[in-house]
Protein backbone atom coordinates (compact mmCIF):
# COMPACT_ATOMS: atom_id res chain seq x y z
CA UNK A 1 0.00 0.00 0.00
CA UNK A 2 1.24 3.41 -1.01
CA UNK A 3 0.75 7.05 0.05
CA UNK A 4 0.59 9.30 -3.12
CA UNK A 5 0.63 13.10 -1.55
CA UNK A 6 0.84 15.89 -4.55
CA UNK A 7 1.73 19.52 -3.97
CA UNK A 8 -0.45 21.58 -6.72
CA UNK A 9 -1.84 24.48 -7.42
CA UNK A 10 -5.38 25.34 -6.03
CA UNK A 11 -6.68 25.89 -8.63
CA UNK A 12 -6.23 22.27 -10.46
CA UNK A 13 -7.42 20.87 -7.79
CA UNK A 14 -11.03 20.00 -9.40
CA UNK A 15 -9.31 18.54 -12.43
CA UNK A 16 -7.68 16.62 -10.27
CA UNK A 17 -10.17 15.59 -8.60
CA UNK A 18 -12.27 14.41 -11.52
CA UNK A 19 -9.21 12.36 -13.34
CA UNK A 20 -8.84 10.65 -10.14
CA UNK A 21 -12.01 9.44 -10.10
CA UNK A 22 -12.11 8.27 -13.39
CA UNK A 23 -9.57 5.39 -12.20
CA UNK A 24 -11.50 4.68 -9.55
CA UNK A 25 -9.71 6.44 -6.62
CA UNK A 26 -12.44 8.76 -4.56
CA UNK A 27 -11.63 9.06 -1.38
CA UNK A 28 -8.68 11.69 -0.93
CA UNK A 29 -7.68 14.28 2.31
CA UNK A 30 -6.62 17.68 1.13
CA UNK A 31 -4.82 20.47 3.13
CA UNK A 32 -4.42 23.95 2.43
CA UNK A 33 -0.53 24.69 2.58
CA UNK A 34 2.10 27.64 1.61
CA UNK A 35 5.29 26.99 -0.46
CA UNK A 36 7.52 27.45 -3.06
CA UNK A 37 10.28 25.80 -4.73
CA UNK A 38 11.49 27.57 -7.69
CA UNK A 39 8.56 29.62 -8.38
CA UNK A 40 9.48 32.82 -6.44
CA UNK A 41 6.54 34.81 -4.73
CA UNK A 42 5.33 37.83 -5.68
CA UNK A 43 5.76 41.86 -4.22
CA UNK A 44 2.59 43.72 -3.41
CA UNK A 45 2.40 47.80 -3.07
CA UNK A 46 0.73 49.33 0.57
CA UNK A 47 1.07 53.09 0.88
CA UNK A 48 4.51 53.40 -0.92
CA UNK A 49 5.91 50.59 0.58
CA UNK A 50 6.47 47.24 -1.10
CA UNK A 51 6.61 43.81 0.50
CA UNK A 52 7.04 40.39 -0.76
CA UNK A 53 4.83 37.41 -0.20
CA UNK A 54 6.98 34.32 -0.66
CA UNK A 55 5.14 31.96 0.30
CA UNK A 56 2.15 30.87 -2.34
CA UNK A 57 -0.69 28.81 -1.38
CA UNK A 58 -1.07 25.32 -2.46
CA UNK A 59 -3.27 22.57 -2.45
CA UNK A 60 -1.58 18.89 -0.80
CA UNK A 61 -3.51 15.93 -1.97
CA UNK A 62 -3.42 12.67 -0.30
CA UNK A 63 -4.35 9.28 -1.19
CA UNK A 64 -4.11 5.79 -0.04
CA UNK A 65 -3.46 3.24 -3.53
CA UNK A 66 -2.37 -0.26 -4.11
CA UNK A 67 0.62 -0.59 -5.49
CA UNK A 68 -0.77 -1.79 -8.66
CA UNK A 69 -2.69 1.67 -8.86
CA UNK A 70 0.64 3.96 -8.25
CA UNK A 71 1.26 4.55 -12.01
CA UNK A 72 -1.86 5.37 -12.67
CA UNK A 73 -2.34 7.66 -9.99
CA UNK A 74 0.74 9.66 -10.33
CA UNK A 75 -0.07 9.69 -14.43
CA UNK A 76 -3.89 11.17 -13.42
CA UNK A 77 -2.49 13.95 -11.21
CA UNK A 78 -0.08 14.58 -13.15
CA UNK A 79 -1.91 15.25 -16.09
CA UNK A 80 -4.88 17.04 -14.75
CA UNK A 81 -2.29 19.49 -12.12
CA UNK A 82 0.49 20.62 -15.00
CA UNK A 83 -0.24 24.06 -16.62
CA UNK A 84 3.23 24.08 -18.04
CA UNK A 85 4.15 27.16 -16.17
CA UNK A 86 6.48 27.19 -12.91
CA UNK A 87 4.75 26.23 -9.85
CA UNK A 88 3.00 23.28 -10.61
CA UNK A 89 4.42 21.57 -7.63
CA UNK A 90 5.70 17.42 -7.08
CA UNK A 91 4.67 13.77 -6.27
CA UNK A 92 5.64 11.91 -3.20
CA UNK A 93 4.85 8.64 -2.98
CA UNK A 94 5.45 6.70 0.37
CA UNK A 95 4.91 3.15 2.16
CA UNK A 96 2.47 2.46 4.15
CA UNK A 97 2.85 0.30 6.89
CA UNK A 98 -0.86 -0.22 8.49
CA UNK A 99 -4.48 0.98 7.29
CA UNK A 100 -7.77 0.68 9.34
CA UNK A 101 -10.99 1.76 8.51
CA UNK A 102 -12.46 3.23 12.09
CA UNK A 103 -16.45 2.37 11.54
CA UNK A 104 -15.67 -1.01 10.48
CA UNK A 105 -12.31 -2.01 11.96
CA UNK A 106 -11.13 -3.33 8.36
CA UNK A 107 -7.89 -3.19 7.78
CA UNK A 108 -5.29 -4.02 4.76
CA UNK A 109 -6.34 -3.31 1.34
CA UNK A 110 -9.87 -4.01 2.53
CA UNK A 111 -9.76 -0.01 4.43
CA UNK A 112 -8.67 1.65 1.32
CA UNK B 1 -42.88 90.79 12.47
CA UNK B 2 -42.75 88.57 15.68
CA UNK B 3 -43.87 85.57 13.98
CA UNK B 4 -41.19 86.28 11.32
CA UNK B 5 -38.24 86.47 13.92
CA UNK B 6 -39.63 83.37 15.80
CA UNK B 7 -39.23 81.29 12.15
CA UNK B 8 -36.17 82.60 11.62
CA UNK B 9 -34.55 82.49 14.95
CA UNK B 10 -36.51 78.13 14.71
CA UNK B 11 -35.19 77.97 11.41
CA UNK B 12 -31.04 78.49 11.87
CA UNK B 13 -31.58 76.85 15.10
CA UNK B 14 -32.97 73.72 13.64
CA UNK B 15 -30.53 74.32 10.83
CA UNK B 16 -27.45 74.94 13.27
CA UNK B 17 -28.33 71.18 15.05
CA UNK B 18 -28.89 69.57 12.06
CA UNK B 19 -25.58 70.13 10.45
CA UNK B 20 -24.17 69.63 13.94
CA UNK B 21 -25.55 66.28 13.98
CA UNK B 22 -24.00 65.71 10.71
CA UNK B 23 -20.73 66.35 12.47
CA UNK B 24 -21.18 64.32 15.16
CA UNK B 25 -21.78 61.43 12.70
CA UNK B 26 -17.90 61.87 11.39
CA UNK B 27 -17.18 60.02 14.59
CA UNK B 28 -18.10 56.88 13.26
CA UNK B 29 -16.60 58.11 10.23
CA UNK B 30 -13.45 58.37 12.09
CA UNK B 31 -14.09 55.02 13.60
CA UNK B 32 -15.02 52.89 10.66
CA UNK B 33 -11.90 54.66 8.73
CA UNK B 34 -9.22 53.83 11.46
CA UNK B 35 -10.74 50.46 11.99
CA UNK B 36 -10.30 49.66 8.18
CA UNK B 37 -6.78 50.82 8.24
CA UNK B 38 -5.11 49.27 11.27
CA UNK B 39 -4.52 45.43 11.60
CA UNK B 40 -6.71 42.78 13.41
CA UNK B 41 -5.65 42.67 16.52
CA UNK B 42 -5.83 46.53 16.76
CA UNK B 43 -8.94 46.99 15.81
CA UNK B 44 -11.21 46.77 19.51
CA UNK B 45 -8.66 49.56 20.61
CA UNK B 46 -8.94 51.67 18.18
CA UNK B 47 -12.94 51.92 18.13
CA UNK B 48 -12.39 51.98 22.47
CA UNK B 49 -10.88 55.04 21.81
CA UNK B 50 -12.68 56.67 19.31
CA UNK B 51 -16.07 55.85 21.51
CA UNK B 52 -14.01 57.45 24.61
CA UNK B 53 -12.20 60.44 22.91
CA UNK B 54 -15.83 61.72 21.89
CA UNK B 55 -17.31 61.34 24.86
CA UNK B 56 -14.54 62.69 26.93
CA UNK B 57 -14.36 65.92 24.77
CA UNK B 58 -18.00 66.32 25.24
CA UNK B 59 -17.79 66.00 28.89
CA UNK B 60 -14.55 68.18 28.97
CA UNK B 61 -15.91 70.71 26.74
CA UNK B 62 -18.86 71.51 28.59
CA UNK B 63 -16.74 71.87 32.21
CA UNK B 64 -14.46 73.95 30.95
CA UNK B 65 -13.69 74.45 26.85
CA UNK B 66 -16.55 76.07 25.40
CA UNK B 67 -15.88 78.83 28.25
CA UNK B 68 -12.18 79.44 27.40
CA UNK B 69 -12.92 79.09 23.24
CA UNK B 70 -15.98 81.57 23.88
CA UNK B 71 -15.31 84.29 27.09
CA UNK B 72 -17.41 86.60 25.06
CA UNK B 73 -16.74 89.97 27.00
CA UNK B 74 -15.47 87.72 29.79
CA UNK B 75 -12.09 87.83 27.75
CA UNK B 76 -9.14 88.65 29.98
CA UNK B 77 -7.36 89.40 26.61
CA UNK B 78 -6.64 88.67 23.50
CA UNK B 79 -4.31 86.15 23.89
CA UNK B 80 -5.64 84.53 27.35
CA UNK B 81 -9.52 83.92 27.27
CA UNK B 82 -9.94 83.68 30.99
CA UNK B 83 -11.44 80.53 32.92
CA UNK B 84 -14.86 79.61 33.65
CA UNK B 85 -16.64 76.76 34.22
CA UNK B 86 -20.30 74.91 32.83
CA UNK B 87 -22.11 76.55 30.11
CA UNK B 88 -24.03 79.54 31.24
CA UNK B 89 -27.92 80.45 30.25
CA UNK B 90 -30.01 79.86 27.37
CA UNK B 91 -31.49 83.48 25.24
CA UNK B 92 -34.57 84.76 26.83
CA UNK B 93 -37.29 84.74 24.22
CA UNK B 94 -38.76 88.24 25.32
CA UNK B 95 -35.03 89.69 24.49
CA UNK B 96 -34.18 88.10 21.74
CA UNK B 97 -37.63 88.95 20.34
CA UNK B 98 -37.51 92.29 20.85
CA UNK B 99 -34.68 92.91 18.77
CA UNK B 100 -35.75 94.91 16.10
CA UNK B 101 -35.68 93.15 12.89
CA UNK B 102 -32.35 95.65 11.51
CA UNK B 103 -30.56 94.42 14.50
CA UNK B 104 -31.29 91.39 13.98
CA UNK B 105 -27.77 89.40 12.98
CA UNK B 106 -26.32 91.74 15.85
CA UNK B 107 -27.43 90.00 18.52
CA UNK B 108 -28.66 86.33 19.44
CA UNK B 109 -30.35 85.01 16.40
CA UNK B 110 -30.10 80.86 17.19
CA UNK B 111 -29.87 78.73 20.39
CA UNK B 112 -27.13 79.36 22.62
CA UNK B 113 -27.27 75.79 23.38
CA UNK B 114 -27.12 75.10 19.76
CA UNK B 115 -23.94 77.37 19.84
CA UNK B 116 -22.34 74.92 22.31
CA UNK B 117 -23.68 71.64 20.23
CA UNK B 118 -22.50 72.55 17.32
CA UNK B 119 -19.20 73.38 18.61
CA UNK B 120 -18.36 70.29 20.77
CA UNK B 121 -18.55 67.99 18.02
CA UNK B 122 -15.68 69.97 16.21
CA UNK B 123 -13.61 69.65 19.29
CA UNK B 124 -14.34 65.72 19.16
CA UNK B 125 -13.56 65.79 15.41
CA UNK B 126 -9.91 67.77 16.18
CA UNK B 127 -8.92 64.88 18.72
CA UNK B 128 -10.08 61.89 16.78
CA UNK B 129 -7.60 63.13 14.46
CA UNK B 130 -4.89 62.18 16.97
CA UNK B 131 -6.07 58.29 17.69
CA UNK B 132 -5.66 57.28 14.15
CA UNK B 133 -1.70 58.51 14.14
CA UNK B 134 -0.84 56.93 17.23
CA UNK B 135 -2.52 53.46 16.49
CA UNK B 136 -1.49 50.04 17.24
CA UNK B 137 1.03 50.87 19.19
CA UNK B 138 0.19 53.48 22.07
CA UNK B 139 -1.49 52.42 26.02
CA UNK B 140 -5.16 53.20 25.95
CA UNK B 141 -5.20 55.52 29.23
CA UNK B 142 -2.47 57.58 28.64
CA UNK B 143 -3.80 58.87 25.56
CA UNK B 144 -7.56 59.46 26.92
CA UNK B 145 -5.27 61.04 29.73
CA UNK B 146 -4.39 63.46 26.76
CA UNK B 147 -7.58 63.68 25.20
CA UNK B 148 -8.83 65.49 28.64
CA UNK B 149 -6.08 67.53 27.82
CA UNK B 150 -6.73 69.13 24.11
CA UNK B 151 -10.07 68.95 24.34
CA UNK B 152 -10.50 71.23 27.73
CA UNK B 153 -7.63 73.57 27.22
CA UNK B 154 -5.12 73.34 23.84
CA UNK B 155 -7.86 73.21 22.03
CA UNK B 156 -9.99 76.08 23.12
CA UNK B 157 -7.31 78.44 23.93
CA UNK B 158 -6.49 78.33 19.86
CA UNK B 159 -10.01 78.37 19.03
CA UNK B 160 -10.63 81.25 21.33
CA UNK B 161 -7.37 83.24 19.14
CA UNK B 162 -9.30 82.82 15.68
CA UNK B 163 -13.39 82.32 16.41
CA UNK B 164 -13.65 83.34 19.95
CA UNK B 165 -12.65 86.85 19.07
CA UNK B 166 -8.77 86.58 19.92
CA UNK B 167 -5.83 87.95 18.15
CA UNK B 168 -5.89 86.25 15.23
CA UNK B 169 -9.23 86.99 14.65
CA UNK B 170 -8.09 90.90 15.58
CA UNK B 171 -5.57 90.59 12.28
CA UNK B 172 -7.87 89.75 9.85
CA UNK B 173 -6.52 85.41 9.87
CA UNK B 174 -9.50 83.63 8.16
CA UNK B 175 -10.65 80.40 8.56
CA UNK B 176 -13.96 79.42 7.85
CA UNK B 177 -14.77 76.20 9.15
CA UNK B 178 -11.14 75.09 10.82
CA UNK B 179 -8.77 74.06 8.52
CA UNK B 180 -6.62 75.58 11.22
CA UNK B 181 -8.23 75.62 14.12
CA UNK B 182 -9.77 71.84 14.15
CA UNK B 183 -7.54 70.00 11.46
CA UNK B 184 -3.95 71.56 11.88
CA UNK B 185 -4.54 71.80 15.60
CA UNK B 186 -5.36 68.13 15.65
CA UNK B 187 -2.52 67.16 13.12
CA UNK B 188 -0.18 68.95 15.59
CA UNK B 189 -1.60 67.30 18.47
CA UNK B 190 -0.84 63.63 16.40
CA UNK B 191 2.58 64.80 15.41
CA UNK B 192 3.71 65.68 18.82
CA UNK B 193 2.33 62.48 20.08
CA UNK B 194 3.97 60.43 17.39
CA UNK B 195 7.38 61.79 17.88
CA UNK B 196 6.94 60.54 21.55
CA UNK B 197 5.21 57.44 21.28
CA UNK B 198 7.75 56.06 18.32
CA UNK B 199 6.88 54.16 15.44
CA UNK B 200 5.20 50.67 15.36
CA UNK B 201 7.61 47.74 15.48
CA UNK B 202 9.14 46.34 12.42
CA UNK B 203 7.35 49.48 9.84
CA UNK B 204 11.16 51.05 9.42
CA UNK B 205 14.11 48.93 9.18
CA UNK B 206 17.86 49.78 10.08
CA UNK B 207 18.75 50.06 6.13
CA UNK B 208 15.23 52.32 5.67
CA UNK B 209 13.26 50.25 4.01
CA UNK B 210 9.78 51.18 4.22
CA UNK B 211 7.64 47.70 5.65
CA UNK B 212 4.02 47.53 4.81
CA UNK B 213 1.47 46.73 7.87
CA UNK B 214 -1.82 46.70 5.73
CA UNK B 215 -4.71 47.65 7.12
CA UNK B 216 -7.25 45.33 8.25
CA UNK B 217 -10.94 46.06 6.63
CA UNK B 218 -10.52 48.24 3.56
CA UNK B 219 -14.44 47.96 3.08
CA UNK B 220 -14.74 49.85 6.80
CA UNK B 221 -12.01 52.19 5.49
CA UNK B 222 -14.04 53.10 2.50
CA UNK B 223 -17.59 53.34 4.33
CA UNK B 224 -15.58 55.70 6.92
CA UNK B 225 -14.29 58.08 4.31
CA UNK B 226 -18.03 58.59 2.60
CA UNK B 227 -19.26 59.05 5.77
CA UNK B 228 -17.00 61.83 6.56
CA UNK B 229 -17.46 63.37 3.05
CA UNK B 230 -21.20 63.36 4.30
CA UNK B 231 -20.70 64.72 7.69
CA UNK B 232 -18.53 67.06 6.73
CA UNK B 233 -21.56 69.00 4.93
CA UNK B 234 -22.61 69.95 8.10
CA UNK B 235 -18.57 70.71 8.86
CA UNK B 236 -18.80 73.51 6.95
CA UNK B 237 -22.32 74.32 5.78
CA UNK B 238 -22.83 74.34 9.35
CA UNK B 239 -19.76 77.45 9.55
CA UNK B 240 -22.15 79.75 7.66
CA UNK B 241 -23.87 79.75 10.84
CA UNK B 242 -27.52 80.77 9.35
CA UNK B 243 -29.89 80.05 6.30
CA UNK B 244 -32.93 82.43 7.28
CA UNK B 245 -32.56 84.65 4.34
CA UNK B 246 -32.07 84.52 0.56
CA UNK B 247 -28.17 85.12 0.80
CA UNK B 248 -27.23 82.98 3.19
CA UNK B 249 -29.26 79.91 1.82
CA UNK B 250 -27.48 80.79 -1.43
CA UNK B 251 -24.45 81.07 0.48
CA UNK B 252 -25.34 77.43 2.41
CA UNK B 253 -25.77 76.15 -0.95
CA UNK B 254 -22.65 77.17 -2.18
CA UNK B 255 -20.74 75.94 0.38
CA UNK B 256 -22.30 72.52 0.19
CA UNK B 257 -21.54 72.47 -3.49
CA UNK B 258 -17.75 73.59 -2.89
CA UNK B 259 -17.05 71.17 -0.18
CA UNK B 260 -18.63 68.08 -2.90
CA UNK B 261 -16.47 69.33 -5.45
CA UNK B 262 -12.94 69.35 -3.57
CA UNK B 263 -13.71 66.04 -2.29
CA UNK B 264 -14.33 65.01 -5.68
CA UNK B 265 -11.09 67.14 -7.20
CA UNK B 266 -8.72 65.29 -4.52
CA UNK B 267 -9.84 61.89 -5.39
CA UNK B 268 -8.99 62.13 -8.88
CA UNK B 269 -5.98 64.09 -7.98
CA UNK B 270 -4.75 61.33 -5.74
CA UNK B 271 -6.14 58.39 -8.25
CA UNK B 272 -3.45 59.98 -11.09
CA UNK B 273 -0.99 60.96 -8.30
CA UNK B 274 -0.85 57.50 -6.85
CA UNK B 275 -0.85 55.87 -10.69
CA UNK B 276 1.87 58.39 -11.42
CA UNK B 277 4.40 57.60 -8.65
CA UNK B 278 3.57 54.22 -7.80
CA UNK B 279 2.30 52.31 -10.90
CA UNK B 280 -0.97 51.98 -9.61
CA UNK B 281 -4.11 52.77 -7.74
CA UNK B 282 -4.13 52.47 -4.26
CA UNK B 283 -7.61 52.42 -2.94
CA UNK B 284 -5.88 53.64 0.54
CA UNK B 285 -4.19 56.69 -0.94
CA UNK B 286 -7.49 57.42 -2.71
CA UNK B 287 -9.27 57.62 0.29
CA UNK B 288 -6.69 59.96 1.88
CA UNK B 289 -7.11 61.87 -0.92
CA UNK B 290 -10.96 62.58 -0.65
CA UNK B 291 -10.56 63.97 2.98
CA UNK B 292 -7.70 66.17 1.73
CA UNK B 293 -9.66 67.70 -0.24
CA UNK B 294 -12.78 68.25 2.10
CA UNK B 295 -9.47 69.24 4.32
CA UNK B 296 -8.42 72.06 2.08
CA UNK B 297 -11.53 73.48 1.41
CA UNK B 298 -12.68 74.14 4.75
CA UNK B 299 -10.60 77.30 5.47
CA UNK B 300 -12.90 78.90 2.77
CA UNK B 301 -15.67 76.86 1.24
CA UNK B 302 -17.68 80.11 0.10
CA UNK B 303 -16.01 82.07 -1.96
CA UNK B 304 -14.67 80.16 -4.83
CA UNK B 305 -16.26 78.85 -7.80
CA UNK B 306 -17.20 75.15 -7.98
CA UNK B 307 -14.40 74.64 -10.82
CA UNK B 308 -11.43 76.77 -7.72
CA UNK B 309 -13.18 74.56 -5.35
CA UNK B 310 -12.31 71.38 -7.21
CA UNK B 311 -8.68 72.65 -7.86
CA UNK B 312 -8.07 73.55 -5.04
CA UNK B 313 -9.19 70.03 -3.51
CA UNK B 314 -7.01 68.52 -6.24
CA UNK B 315 -3.76 70.08 -4.76
CA UNK B 316 -4.73 69.02 -1.54
CA UNK B 317 -4.96 64.96 -3.33
CA UNK B 318 -1.92 65.47 -4.50
CA UNK B 319 -0.42 66.70 -1.47
CA UNK B 320 -1.37 63.96 0.80
CA UNK B 321 -0.10 61.23 -1.71
CA UNK B 322 3.59 63.22 -1.66
CA UNK B 323 3.27 63.70 1.92
CA UNK B 324 2.37 60.03 3.15
CA UNK B 325 4.99 58.99 1.03
CA UNK B 326 7.44 61.62 2.53
CA UNK B 327 6.80 61.10 5.93
CA UNK B 328 7.43 57.24 5.94
CA UNK B 329 10.88 58.60 4.03
CA UNK B 330 11.40 60.65 7.54
CA UNK B 331 10.53 57.80 9.39
CA UNK B 332 6.97 59.40 11.11
CA UNK B 333 4.71 56.54 11.11
CA UNK B 334 1.20 57.32 10.87
CA UNK B 335 -1.29 54.23 10.00
CA UNK B 336 -4.31 56.24 8.61
CA UNK B 337 -2.05 59.40 7.06
CA UNK B 338 -3.84 61.76 10.07
CA UNK B 339 -0.96 64.37 9.78
CA UNK B 340 -1.00 64.28 5.76
CA UNK B 341 -4.47 64.79 5.53
CA UNK B 342 -5.43 67.03 8.20
CA UNK B 343 -2.28 68.81 8.98
CA UNK B 344 0.22 69.26 5.64
CA UNK B 345 -3.15 70.22 3.42
CA UNK B 346 -4.50 71.85 6.58
CA UNK B 347 -1.53 74.30 5.94
CA UNK B 348 -2.53 74.31 2.02
CA UNK B 349 -6.52 74.83 3.27
CA UNK B 350 -5.11 77.95 5.03
CA UNK B 351 -2.49 79.45 2.44
CA UNK B 352 -5.11 78.85 -0.37
CA UNK B 353 -7.78 81.63 1.24
CA UNK B 354 -6.67 84.19 0.00
CA UNK B 355 -7.08 82.75 -3.51
CA UNK B 356 -10.46 82.97 -3.89
CA UNK B 357 -10.89 85.30 -0.80
CA UNK B 358 -9.51 88.96 -0.89
CA UNK B 359 -10.18 90.01 2.53
CA UNK B 360 -7.47 87.55 3.55
CA UNK B 361 -3.78 88.25 2.68
CA UNK B 362 -0.75 85.06 2.79
CA UNK B 363 1.18 87.01 5.32
CA UNK B 364 -1.68 86.74 8.28
CA UNK B 365 -2.55 82.94 7.00
CA UNK B 366 0.99 81.88 7.87
CA UNK B 367 0.99 83.68 10.68
CA UNK B 368 -2.18 82.05 12.35
CA UNK B 369 -0.85 78.20 10.59
CA UNK B 370 2.48 79.09 12.69
CA UNK B 371 0.96 80.62 15.78
CA UNK B 372 -1.48 77.45 15.55
CA UNK B 373 1.24 75.14 14.57
CA UNK B 374 3.56 76.09 17.18
CA UNK B 375 1.43 76.58 20.46
CA UNK B 376 -0.20 72.89 19.60
CA UNK B 377 3.25 71.61 19.08
CA UNK B 378 4.28 72.94 22.51
CA UNK B 379 1.90 72.40 24.56
CA UNK B 380 1.44 68.79 23.24
CA UNK B 381 4.57 67.75 23.69
CA UNK B 382 4.76 68.57 27.00
CA UNK B 383 1.13 67.40 27.72
CA UNK B 384 2.39 63.89 25.80
CA UNK B 385 5.56 64.50 27.81
CA UNK B 386 4.32 64.52 30.99
CA UNK B 387 2.04 61.91 30.69
CA UNK B 388 4.61 59.60 29.36
CA UNK B 389 6.53 60.38 32.30
CA UNK B 390 4.00 59.11 34.74
CA UNK B 391 2.60 56.54 33.25
CA UNK B 392 4.51 55.37 30.12
CA UNK B 393 2.79 55.73 26.55
CA UNK B 394 4.05 52.88 24.68
CA UNK B 395 2.98 48.82 25.30
CA UNK B 396 5.68 46.92 25.21
CA UNK B 397 7.06 44.86 22.60
CA UNK B 398 5.66 41.45 23.17
CA UNK B 399 2.24 43.39 23.47
CA UNK B 400 2.56 45.23 20.49
CA UNK B 401 3.09 41.61 18.84
CA UNK B 402 0.02 40.04 20.83
CA UNK B 403 -1.60 43.11 19.40
CA UNK B 404 -3.83 46.04 21.54
CA UNK B 405 -6.52 44.36 22.00
CA UNK B 406 -5.52 41.57 24.03
CA UNK B 407 -3.26 43.65 26.00
CA UNK B 408 -5.14 47.08 26.81
CA UNK B 409 -8.90 45.97 25.88
CA UNK B 410 -9.06 42.06 26.67
CA UNK B 411 -11.22 41.44 23.72
CA UNK B 412 -10.34 41.11 20.27
CA UNK B 413 -12.25 42.31 17.21
CA UNK B 414 -12.75 39.33 14.84
CA UNK B 415 -12.36 36.11 17.39
CA UNK B 416 -13.01 33.54 14.77
CA UNK B 417 -9.90 35.23 12.45
CA UNK B 418 -7.30 35.86 15.10
CA UNK B 419 -6.83 34.10 18.35
CA UNK B 420 -9.98 34.18 20.22
CA UNK B 421 -12.66 30.87 21.25
CA UNK B 422 -13.62 29.17 17.67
Amino acid sequence: MKLVTAVIKPFRLDDVRDSLAQIGIKGMTVTEVKGFGRQKGHTELYRGAEYAVDFLPKIKLEIAVTADLVDQAIEAISDSAKTGKIGDGKIFVYDIDQVMRIRTGETGTDAL
Amino acid sequence: MEDILNLRYALDTFYFLVMGAFVMWMAAGFSMLEAGLVRAKNTTEILTKNVALYAIACVMYMLVGYNLMYPGDAAVNSIWPGLSFLLGTENDPAAVLSASGESWYDGAYYSGRSDFFFQVVFVATAMSIVSGAVAERMKLWPFLAFCVVLTGFIYPIQGFWKWGGGFLDGMGFSDFAGSGVVHLTGATAALAGVWMVGARKGKYSKDGKVQALPGANLPLATLGTFILWLGWFGFNGGSELVISNVGEANAVAAVFVNTNAAAAGGVVAALLAAKIILGRADLTMVLNGALAGLVAITAEPLAPSPLAATLIGAVGGAIVVLSVLGLDRLRIDDPVGAISVHGVVGIWGLLAVPITNSDASLITQLIGAAAIFGFVMIASLIAWGAIKAVAGLRVTEEEEYRGVDVSECGLEAYPEFTSGPK
